[in-house]
């Protein structure tokens, strides 16, 4: 076993060993499972930096374990892998500070982080998946992971949004291994290739195909919270700001996302399933769901509800990217995983720590809170103007490569969508923003502590300060050759015939 | 005791014979290859159990060891298996039809392994949930069972299969009355009848067999039997006898009660491994003698079995989520996924006779460790009241981990034993173009989500400490984790397991329709 069929292990490794210790470690080993933490992250974050430059090199790491007769758990870090890895393991690093900082003093902390961990893991195994069986296994270890962080109140309202969660991502999950086998049985492998490996397939499989295809949108379609699926996702936010965080961006939405990324690229192949017919269907879906997403966020007064129901919105555009069908979409779709992931942690982080400064968690409690927290409005005011689409921000950069990629392949109509949607989305969140900057605050906020020097904790107010830098420079930087665009850029052009 | 190993049945030339002939083996090996494992199978136990009865004070300890014995004589058999394939001995030396002859392959194997396995984790778990009186009698008892089940895995012939099936029903039925109090008398009492009548109808068809073609051996009826009438009355007879044994949906009525009331152990060791021994036996007559002849009876018996199963795996994930108490809805889901195994007679391929032995071994280790779990959370709470579990998860970690891990193989969600044999099932069902049978398998896997998770979602919710919880040892914790950790491991083994059970070929090229 050597260094290139090591690392893809190790990189799944670097939070499961972790996250298994922490489980055993008693609640007031403060300081070991502090330290587990970060260094699992930080262990992470070097060694997806360390393939992303093997990977641009040239080098190929993959392993393989037989699983199955005939089918192997298959890791493999190709460049899509590469993208989603090292967004998952950068936020995943910010999030873990955060989540330090957050449930300070609050109980069962190693159960917490455990469960925290194990969510990571599913998400790097996931990313790194080499074939649609390995997918599914991490899947649902997604699935199993993050129930017991978003019950961990253990208030009946949290029983609920857990049952809720479950009785979605449980039936989604059942359709995807639906859509697997029988996937399989048709064709004998399931092995992730560029341009897909179905269209070869004898004629009389296309109807099949396209129940399969339905299958598999309905079954990750779930985790992605598409119409009519997304039910699940602004109930969970009862659970802590950093669940949120980790649903909405770094792991379980994105999971989905990603997931209708590698089943068109990767298994059907774009060209492909656009022959099929499934593609406009989809696009049609992602672009009612944006829409929907949009106007009921208008009108949620709790803010992380609105927050949920403007993820609802965003990460459509990734399935809209694909489903356009065009090489420029395409890297539109691929970079809005990267940018909404970015944007929304931010958010979510700005939301958790209004709540445990001040004790607001509505909107219309906002008035005048940049006076009292004006580095973390400021960081909120970047990630919201990102999701407007306000020039610089990366939430620009997803949106032009849409368009100009829907117009590349004919589809004008799509413009309409997104400038539909940008507006919905200034009109859900400037609002915020002005009554947070300029409106006069109430004498009293809800329920205030003191946090001494800062405004916040420390460990509270780092991570959106850097994910809303991150923000700015990914987008002014949008043509450095690191620069997430140009990795989305390289990955579609694997994709497409020249 | 005179033991010789006797070439093996022309029927079973197939895996048989030395594979290293020409070379030299090392004495050492050559010892361990020699001593006849599988007669040591039956006698350690035997012997264990009569010394713990004579010797009540040693009980403990020599279960312990006899345990951690039995798994060495399963590897050393397993290793005799590997290196010369399917193995038959004649006991005393006198070869059937006058003796009694033995028989071990693949199969045999993994029912022994499983049996081994689970073994040691009730025995581990007893050790400590049994203590005075009750260890007293817990011992000779389970040492007899397991004696029972071990030589009911290696019988080679009906008859003996009878009554290795009439020992384990007798000894099952003292284990459950173990219990005392009124509902588990009324439950043994209710078990042993169903076992007697069980016994009866199948002792019934082996007359009838035995009349028809003058033989009781599996290998020479294998040869000699042809469609009949006597011989569908037989099988018929033996069938309904078995079937009401492993509590086959709508024979199931005795399980639940059985089950429920029982002592944690012995629930663990009834739902993993007694109802399957019937099920083995099963498995053996129709593999061996009513498949092969192909005839329209066996394709029709094979379907209701199919329908059977199905109607067993909705009813019994129905029923489990009915519950109010944790017990009884492990015990429904024993019912189900015993339905599961079914699901291969009609579709008849190896692939879906694997799936089905992978379901049988990932539940058997599974599903011990729930009986486990819930008979700490018992011991905890002072009662199992599926709404009033508030707080286990807080308080009760390790246990509430063992019952997700084995709830994650009885679900089927990977990586986990469950999941093998799923992905088995549901392919061969797809590929056979017979897709009702992956609508059951689906669908059983949610209701399974729908019960576990109802459980697992009470234990976290926030409570006060029960006023004067009962103190759990870490012993029955981490066997109840070791075993559900066992059966997640089984997800990634599961190449291995599969060229082990393939010695001899009992299950191979089999295929009906």
């Amino acid at each position: 076993m050597n260094l290139t069929t090591l690392l893809p292990l190790m990189l799944v490794a670097s939070s499961l060993v972790p996250g298994m210790i922490i489980f055993f470690l008693d609640e007031k080993q403060v300081v070991a499972r502090i330290s587990l933490n970060m260094a699992g992250a930080l262990l992470k974050l070097a060694l997806a930096g360390v393939m992303l430059w093997g990977v641009v090199h040239g080098y190929h790491y993959e392993i393989r374990l037989p699983l199955l007769p005939g089918i192997d758990l298959f890791l493999r870090a190709g460049p899509l892998a590469m993208l989603f890895v090292t967004l998952s393991a950068t936020l995943w690093l910010v999030t873990t500070v955060y989540a330090i900082g957050y449930l300070e003093d609050s109980p069962h902390r190693s159960r917490f982080f455990g469960f925290f961990s194990l969510c990571v893991t599913a998400t790097a195994g996931l990313a790194l998946a080499g074939n649609l069986l390995t997918f599914l296994l991490f899947y649902e270890l997604l699935t199993l992971a993050t129930f017991p962080l978003i019950v961990h109140r253990g208030t009946e309202v949290a029983r609920l949004a857990g049952r809720n969660y479950l009785i979605y991502t449980v039936g989604g999950g059942a359709l995807l291994l639906v859509a697997t086998v029988w996937l399989y049985t048709l064709t004998g492998t399931l092995e992730f290739t560029a341009r897909g490996f179905l269209s070869g397939l004898d004629a009389v499989h296309h109807p099949a195909l396209i129940v399969i295809f339905v299958l598999f949108i309905a079954g990750l379609g779930v985790k992605a919270a598409l119409l009519p699926f997304h039910g699940w996702l602004p109930q969970a936010m009862v659970a802590p700001a950093p669940v949120s965080a980790l649903l909405h961006a770094v792991a379980v939405v994105k999971a989905g996302a990603f997931g209708i990324v590698r089943v068109v690229y990767d298994v059907y192949g774009v060209e492909f399933a656009a022959d099929l017919g499934v593609t406009l269907p989809l696009a049609i879906l992602a672009s009612a769901t944006i829409i929907y997403g949009s106007v009921r966020a208008l009108f949620q007064d709790d803010l992380k509800r609105r927050l949920a129901f403007s993820t609802v919105s965003q990460v459509s555009y990734i399935a809209l990217g694909v489903a356009v069908v065009g090489p420029i979409a395409t890297i539109g779709g691929l970079v809005h995983l990267v940018h909404q992931g970015i944007q929304k942690v931010t958010l979510f982080f700005c939301a958790g720590n209004l709540a445990e400064t001040l004790g607001i968690h509505k909107v219309s409690e906002m008035n005048g809170v940049a006076r009292r927290m004006p580095w973390t409005m400021t960081a909120f005011t970047i990630g919201a103007l990102g999701m407007i689409g306000v020039p610089p921000l990366t939430g620009f950069i997803s949106k032009w490569y849409l368009g100009m990629g829907a117009l590349d392949a004919g589809q004008n109509w799509v413009i309409f969508i997104l400038a539909g949607s940008s507006l919905l989305n200034a009109a859900y969140f400037l609002p915020i923003v002005y009554a947070a900057w300029f409106k006069p605050p109430p004498p009293a906020w809800p329920h205030e502590r003191s946090f001494g020097r800062f405004e916040t904790a420390w460990a509270l107010l780092l991570p959106p300060m850097v994910t809303a830098a991150l923000t700015v420079s990914l987008g002014l930087l949008a043509s450095s050759p690191i620069s997430p665009l140009e990795w989305a850029r390289f990955i579609a052009s694997r994709e497409f015939s020249p | 005791m005179h033991i010789d190993m006797v070439s093996t049945n022309p029927r079973f030339a197939n895996g048989a014979g030395p594979t290293n002939g020409g070379e030299t083996v090392p004495p050492l090996d050559l010892m361990f290859v020699e001593i006849p494992w599988a007669i040591a199978l039956i006698m350690l136990p035997l012997t264990g159990g009569m010394v713990c009865f004579l010797l009540p004070s040693l009980a403990k300890l020599l279960g312990l060891v006899c345990a951690l014995a039995i798994l060495v004589a399963v590897g050393g058999l397993g290793w005799q298996l590997a290196e010369n394939g399917a193995q038959r001995y004649a006991v005393g030396g006198w070869g059937a039809p006058l003796g009694i002859d033995l028989y071990a392959d693949g199969l045999s194997l993994l029912m022994l392994v499983m049996a081994a396995l689970v073994g040691l984790g009730v025995s581990v778990y007893s050790s400590a949930y049994f203590n005075g009186d009750k260890a007293r009698h817990f011992w000779p008892l389970w040492l007899f069972l397991w004696a029972a089940l071990n030589a009911l895995f290696l019988s080679a012939d009906i008859f003996n299969l009878y009554v290795t099936l009439e020992l384990l029903g007798l000894a099952a039925v003292a284990l459950v009355a173990l219990a005392g109090g009124a509902d588990a008398l009324n439950a043994a009492m209710r078990y042993l009848l169903v076992s007697l009548l069980g016994s009866l109808f199948y002792l019934l068809g082996v007359a009838l067999i035995y009349h028809s073609f003058g033989s009781v051996d599996i290998a020479v009826l294998a040869q000699r039997m042809e469609p009949s009438p006597a011989a569908w009355s037989a099988v018929g007879l033996m069938s309904t006898g078995l079937l009401l044994k492993t509590a086959l949906f709508p024979l199931h009525f005795w399980l639940p009660a059985a089950h429920a009331s029982a002592p944690a152990p012995v629930s663990a060791l009834l739902s993993a491994l007694v109802v399957k021994a019937p099920f083995y036996i099963l498995l053996r007559l129709w593999l061996e003698i009513v498949s092969p002849t192909g005839a329209e009876p066996g394709q029709l018996l094979g379907q209701l079995l199919g329908l059977l199963g199905a109607a067993a795996v909705v009813w019994g994930g129905i029923q489990a989520l009915r519950q109010t108490r944790l017990k009884l809805l492990i015990a429904y889901s024993t019912v189900a996924q015993l339905g599961y195994l079914f699901l291969a007679f009609p579709l008849g391929t190896s692939i879906a006779w694997k799936g089905v032995l992978y379901m049988l071994l990932s539940h058997g280790l599974a599903k011990a460790a729930m009986f486990m779990a819930a008979g700490n959370i018992l011991r905890f709470c002072g009662h199992d009241r599926i709404t009033d579990l508030d707080g286990v998860a807080q308080r009760l970690p390790l246990t509430l981990a063992a019952f997700s891990l084995a709830g994650v193989s009885i679900m089927g969600l990977p990586p986990s034993g469950g999941f093998v044999a799923k992905w088995l099932l549901l392919e061969t069902s797809i590929r056979s173009g017979q897709w009702w049978w992956a609508v059951i398998l689906i669908l059983g896997g949610l209701l399974a989500a729908a019960y576990i998770f109802k459980v697992i979602g009470h234990a976290f919710t926030q409570a006060e400490v029960p006023s004067n919880p009962g103190a759990v040892p870490a012993r029955m914790e981490w066997t109840a984790l070791m075993l559900a950790f066992a059966a997640i491991l089984l997800g990634f083994v599961a190449p291995a397991v599969f060229e082990l059970m393939a010695i001899g070929m009992p299950v191979s090229g089999v295929a009906v329709g």
